[in-house]
């Protein structure tokens, strides 16, 4: 696979504002590529940059190793979906999808091919005369797709295509989308602020913020080991807690039946306020007395009436139940330890109504292996808005962290 | 407990006191006497007659060009009005540009037809049907940009965007997408320009100028001859012109842009 289409050193600003910052990035031809972010981090600007909307104030546009910065958006051989869908009102769905064709001034037999086609892989071949208003959304969703893809783009760009629709509606356009892009083998650059979405669909994820590339990644790199705590943040639920490196972990091998005491890098104890010691897979190499955040995602946090059996690396603290939500295939759990409430979920893979369930107030252990939980330099107490609060905590500081001690390492936002 | 019948009764009597006097007019259009007072027999006399006035012929012939003229213009000048209106939106030049446009709606007439007057003498232009025209324009306009700026408020612009993205050059966007998608509304205020321009007395008996005799000049001057049953038939086929035309507006201007959601 190429490096297809080449974002290189591109920066826009409006007014004092900086949407999209010296951002540099490589998408592979045919790749689902998503670009994330909440509003206002500079994603839709970047689209919109190379559909030729926007103009860049530094850097150039690749596109299959020609430079298109400077060509206007019609002569580009990109389509968009726009978040609106923005149909043709006073065009038929046939109409709609045969524009493109039509503008180029292509063969009348050959419009109507196409277009036939473009129906068929939408199912819509009965619904080709209604007007856009009489049909609903999530066929309006796929005449947009259809009017873009007719052209044979070499990039779909699709702007938040599923933002105006329901959750029903949107899980199926989800997969129907994820077809589509298999079918095609278009490259698709999606722009959302809906991590689900992104996700579910993408082959490979850049985290914005700010109008800067915060991580790019594979969907699972992205969720596994974020690289600061915007992105563990952002994307899926975390626990964060603020502590100091300590020393070296030792190493109890049995080596050829000698009990050999060595050090291993790999681990660091790791000094929280409240807690006893805790492990921690320490891949960075951080150094010893250096302060860093350790975040776990509360899934991968084990909830137990009984302290469960020590083993190496098991990390275990006690807690009290706070809050308990019941979803049916699991159960959310908020622990109070000390300054911190933990949010844990179990999944539920037994049957349930057989155990004794664990309710508010009761005493817990809370347990999690060292390699689960990761080490994260930076961080910023605004990112932790982002994290899902329980209904009765919206609206106070973050939980799990006295904001008082972080706000000197907030950045703006 | 039965509804009050007070609405009921009230808009009655407004519909009365609106249009007894034109039911009047247009029933004695019909009536072959010479005075209204009496009903002698239902005949089409008068619209005969009509028919062999060349005076009115020619009257009608001056009003119906300054109006078609005065429409054709004010719609070009009234959309890219709007346009301007729209797009820059909250800049200060724009804020006066509303405020000129909206003036001529409220403006007395009187004050429109003598400084128009002032204006083309100082000129030395001569007076007749273009001037006519011209003065038309000025208040046909504001009603166009008008009818136009609303329909461009809930226009979705992503529209002209997804146009360009599907290779429309600017020229293709405007013809294919914007004209065909603002033509209800250009079409509506057009109209209202048209009807407006037709029935129009004071401006254009300030700016007339010889053989530019319109309909409505024309009207005031027969009253003065004394020649009712005439008026009354001609105002009926106004009438007509002018209803038509509203009606058709009306139905335009609610046809909603449906793409805007």
């Amino acid at each position: 696979m190429s490096e297809f289409l080449e974002f290189q050193d591109v920066s826009k600003h409006y007014g004092d504002v900086k949407a999209v910052d010296h951002v540099s990035l490589t998408v592979k031809q045919g790749e689902f590529f998503s670009l994330l972010g909440p509003s206002g981090c500079g994603k839709t600007t970047l689209l919109r940059i190379l559909a030729g909307f926007e103009q860049p104030d530094t850097g150039r546009v690749l596109l299959g190793g020609e430079d298109v910065t400077d060509l206007p958006p019609y002569e580009r051989k990109v389509n968009t979906i726009f978040q609106s869908y923005a149909l043709f009102p006073h065009l038929s769905v046939w109409d709609n999808i045969a524009f493109g064709l039509k503008v180029a001034k292509r063969p009348k037999k050959e419009i109507k091919e196409e277009v036939a086609k473009m129906l068929t892989l939408i199912q819509m071949e009965d619904q080709a005369w209604k007007k856009p208003d009489q049909i609903s959304g999530g066929q309006k969703q796929r005449v947009a797709i259809a009017r873009a893809l007719v052209n044979k783009p070499r990039v779909l760009l699709l702007d938040e295509p599923l933002a105006a629709l329901d959750l029903k509606l949107r899980q199926r356009m989800l997969i129907e989308l994820d077809l589509i892009h298999d079918e095609v083998g278009i490259t698709f650059l999606y722009v959302t602020h809906d991590q689900g979405e992104a996700m579910s669909l993408s082959d490979r994820i850049a985290v914005m913020k700010l109008g800067k590339i915060e991580q790019l990644g594979t969907p699972e790199e992205i969720y596994e080991a974020p690289r600061s705590s915007f992105v563990a943040a952002f994307i899926g639920d975390t626990n964060f807690f603020d502590g100091t490196v300590a020393e070296p972990l030792e190493k109890d091998s049995v080596l050829n039946g000698f009990l050999a005491a060595a050090v291993d890098k790999d681990y660091s104890r790791l000094k929280i306020e409240d807690f006893p010691d805790l492990e921690c897979f320490n891949d960075k190499q951080i150094k010893e007395g250096e302060r860093v955040f350790l975040s776990i995602r509360p899934e991968k946090m084990r909830i137990s009436r009984e302290r469960p059996a020590t083993t190496p690396h098991l990390n275990i603290i006690a807690g009290t139940v706070e809050d308990v939500i019941y979803l049916g295939s699991q159960t959310k759990y908020w622990v109070r330890t000390g300054d911190y409430r933990i949010s844990i979920i179990r999944q539920h893979s037994r049957f349930l109504l057989d155990e004794k369930p664990i309710r508010w107030h009761e005493e817990v252990w809370i347990s999690w292996h060292a390699d689960d939980g990761f080490m994260l330099e930076k961080y910023s107490a605004q990112d932790e808005n982002l994290i899902q609060l329980p209904p009765e905590e919206v609206g106070e500081n973050p939980p799990s962290l006295n904001g008082a001690d972080l706000a000197g390492s907030a950045t703006a936002q | 407990m039965k509804p009050s019948r007070v609405p009921m009764i009230v808009t009655w009597a407004v519909i009365l006191f609106f249009y007894l006097p034109i039911v009047i007019l247009v029933a004695n259009s019909f009536n072959s006497s010479r005075f209204g007072g009496s009903w002698e027999s239902t005949s089409l006399k008068w619209y005969i007659r009509l028919m062999q006035e060349d005076d009115i012929w020619h009257a009608l012939q001056n009003t119906l060009f300054i109006a078609l003229s005065a429409t054709l213009v004010s719609m070009v000048l009234g959309t890219s009005a709007a346009f301007a209106l729209h797009r820059f939106a909250g800049s200060r030049l724009q804020k006066l540009h509303y405020s000129i446009i909206y003036t001529p709606l409220v403006l007395p007439e009187i004050l429109m037809g003598l400084s128009m007057l002032l204006f083309f003498v100082a000129l030395k232009v001569q007076l007749g049907l273009v001037t006519i025209a011209i003065a038309h324009v000025t208040f046909c306009l504001s009603y166009v940009a008008m009818t136009v700026l609303a329909r461009l408020q809930d226009f979705d612009f992503a529209i002209v965007e997804a146009a360009q993205d599907l290779g429309a050059g600017w020229w293709t966007t405007v013809w294919r997408v914007l004209l065909p998608m603002l033509a209800p509304g250009i079409l509506a205020g057009g109209l209202l320009a048209f009807t407006l321009s037709i029935d129009d007395f004071v401006i254009s008996f300030f700016v007339a100028g010889p053989g530019s005799t319109t309909l409505p000049i024309k009207i005031y001057s027969m009253i003065k001859y004394g020649a009712p049953p005439l008026i009354n038939a001609l105002s009926t086929i106004l009438l007509v012109i002018t209803f038509t035309c509203v009606i058709v507006s009306q139905y335009l201007t609610q046809q909603e842009p449906k793409a805007a959601k």
